[in-house]
């Protein structure tokens, strides 16, 4: 910038694609002399992030989705041979496999669907200026601050069935006689965790809904009003559709978010009774645990592979409403 | 249209608001008083909602019983070294992405998107190979590593956003006055965007400090364990001491909130810009 490389008015190279015509010979002249250094301090401000992102993230990832084809046992390190789908081919044939997949399911829906009615609803009702909106706030996204595994930890205490404070109200309320062994019952645990989950997840939900709300610009509301929309129909009509995208990214982000998230079971239950709440991610790194590394990235990739294919239908129905609805 | 309501759907907002806030904090409300209560108390019937004695005697057995400011000293060190260190790396790197225009930009916002979505799990073992090899495995230092590398795609991806706020033309003014790329970041644009950087930074060391199943994996040895690889030991156990355990979470918990409360409205207008604006 100092220093002058050249004042003659050249074409700029073709990569670059700033609007020359508005700035004129100023803009070129800068280009110039930034291509070189400009390339060398990029990379210079790049390099530590790419360099920890590879090391320590995608190398040891890409590692491991080698290690699903070999047999990759910690109890047996003389053997590493490649097994082809070996290790697939046991996961498939292993009935807790289908378990654990009908686990992930549920735990992945019925943790979404009331997370997201609640969060609606409440973003809904935090639009509207009152007093104390502000401290409200603060103390509904309090569970933020917690991380999954303490939160895991607060309900497994609430949920105890002799001196859980749960039981204790629900018999106080007289829905329940006798009390309920919520973590121990194959029946009830994967209820519990549920119940967990959503309490954590509504947080979020509300924050996401509300900033996308938010976004909504008001005339949308007014011209709504002189035409004479009730509520429910501004809400269907305008709002909705005005953040149809946002909210369905956020909840695609969401379900890949739960269905990774295995810090709450881990906490209560570490999958079991039975395996009744194992989802995917608890089995794998239960898997890891005992050394079998192999097994586990089979069990890793097969959640990579139901994701991308997942996600893919899911963006092109989304796609395919937005047509219809055009 | 906002300004008009009717009695019936006021009364419903108030309840429904007041029923979710007391659903929100009661969990929190009793895990404290859990770790206030005698440890007869805990365990006897009927339940008591406000307890007639308080003690602290949960809280001193942590420290005595257990070893449990060894393990917030760790915690607070690989978290503050980690937070810090990907920090600043991350201001670099989102520096570079949110003002030039090259042609690998878009593969690299990509490859740290990737990283938030993919199960990270699966470079569990791996990552303990390597640490392993490096000689870093059960080392402080070794975790730290980790962290700061956990920390960065989001860290990135945040503070880009930030920058993109701050309008070109101050730095473009300090480089005139002969101030070098670097200097002008150091010295223009990180005090515009402190509260942004603040906020990064805690975000990062919450992240860390709550940071389960790494730290499981890679640290062993007593003298090395964090907080919850400390409160894992604790679960496993089949007779669990609920009261040390609630005193171990009202102690992991009340930090990270004092910290969120600062820094929320930044991560939330991080979070939803990213989400809002695609």
């Amino acid at each position: 910038m100092q220093q002058k490389v050249t004042d003659s008015v050249e074409r700029p190279s073709a990569d670059a694609g700033a609007p020359v015509a508005l700035h004129g010979s100023t803009a070129t002249r800068r280009r110039r002399s930034f291509t070189v250094r400009k390339g060398l301090a990029i990379l210079a401000f790049l390099a530590p992030a790419i360099v920890f992102v590879t090391v320590f993230i995608y190398y040891p990832m890409i590692s491991g989705s080698q290690m699903a084809f070999r047999n990759w046992n910690l109890t047996n390190l003389t053997d590493t041979s490649w097994v082809g789908l070996k290790n697939f081919e046991a996961i498939f044939a292993d009935p807790v496999f289908y378990t654990v997949l009908w686990n992930t399911v549920v735990w992945v829906f019925g943790s979404i669907i009331p997370q997201f009615v609640i969060g609606f609803a409440i973003a809904l009702w935090l639009r509207r200026r009152f007093r104390f909106r502000g401290l409200y706030q603060a103390l509904i996204f309090f569970p933020w601050a917690i991380s999954g595994f303490l939160i895991g930890i607060l309900f497994r205490w609430m949920f105890n069935s002799e001196f859980g404070v749960i039981n204790d109200l629900l018999s106080k309320v007289g829905l329940i006689d006798t009390p309920i062994p919520w973590l121990a019952d194959p029946g009830s645990a994967m209820v519990a965790v549920t119940i967990a989950n959503v309490w954590y997840g509504v947080t979020f939900f509300a924050i996401m809904i509300l900033a996308a709300l938010q976004s909504v610009p008001e005339e949308l509301f007014e011209a709504g009003s002189l035409d004479g929309a009730g509520k429910a129909r501004m809400l269907f009509q305008i709002t909705i559709p005005y953040i149809r995208v946002t909210l369905g990214l956020t909840v695609l982000l969401r379900v890949i978010w739960i269905f990774n998230f295995p810090d709450i079971i881990w906490a209560m239950t570490g999958g079991g009774p039975a395996n009744q709440t194992h989802i995917m991610t608890t089995w794998m790194i239960k898997t890891t645990q005992r050394g079998d590394y192999g097994q586990a990235s089979a069990i890793g990739l097969i959640v990579v592979a139901i994701l991308i294919v997942f996600s893919a239908f899911y963006l092109l129905a989304m796609r395919e409403k937005k047509e219809v609805n055009s | 249209m906002i300004n008009r309501e009717t009695m019936p759907s006021r009364i419903i907002r108030i309840v429904f608001l007041a029923l979710w806030l007391v659903i929100t904090v009661f969990p929190l409300y009793w895990i404290v008083i859990t770790s206030l209560k005698t440890p007869g108390a805990i365990f006897s019937y009927p339940l008591t909602y406000w307890p007639e004695v308080f003690s602290l005697e949960n809280y001193v057995g942590l420290f005595e019983k257990a070893q449990f400011g060894t393990y917030i000293g760790n915690s607070l060190l690989v978290a503050t070294v980690a937070a810090s260190v990907a920090t600043l790396i991350s201001m670099l790197s989102a520096y570079v992405l949110a003002r030039f225009e090259f042609r690998s930009k878009g593969a690299i916002m990509m490859a740290f998107l990737v990283t938030q979505m993919i199960p990270a799990f699966i470079a569990l073992g791996p990552l303990y190979l390597m640490m392993v090899e490096l000689n870093l495995v059960d080392t402080k230092f070794g975790l730290m590593l980790i962290y700061i590398a956990v920390c960065i795609p989001f860290c990135t991806i945040m503070l880009r956003g930030f920058f993109a706020n701050v309008p070109d033309a101050l730095e473009e003014a300090a480089m005139i006055d002969g101030c070098s790329r670097i200097g002008a970041l150091f010295k223009v644009i990180v005090p515009v965007m402190k509260p942004g950087i603040v906020a990064a930074f805690i975000f990062n060391f919450v992240n860390c400090w709550n940071e389960l199943f790494l730290s499981v994996t890679l640290m062993n040895r007593e003298e090395n364990k964090t907080i919850p690889t400390a409160l894992n030991g604790f679960i496993s156990s089949f007779n669990i001491d609920w009261g040390s355990m609630s005193a171990a979470a009202v102690l992991t918990i009340i930090p990270t909130m004092i910290l969120f409360a600062f820094a929320s409205r930044y991560i939330v207008q991080g979070l939803t810009a990213g989400a809002v604006k695609g």
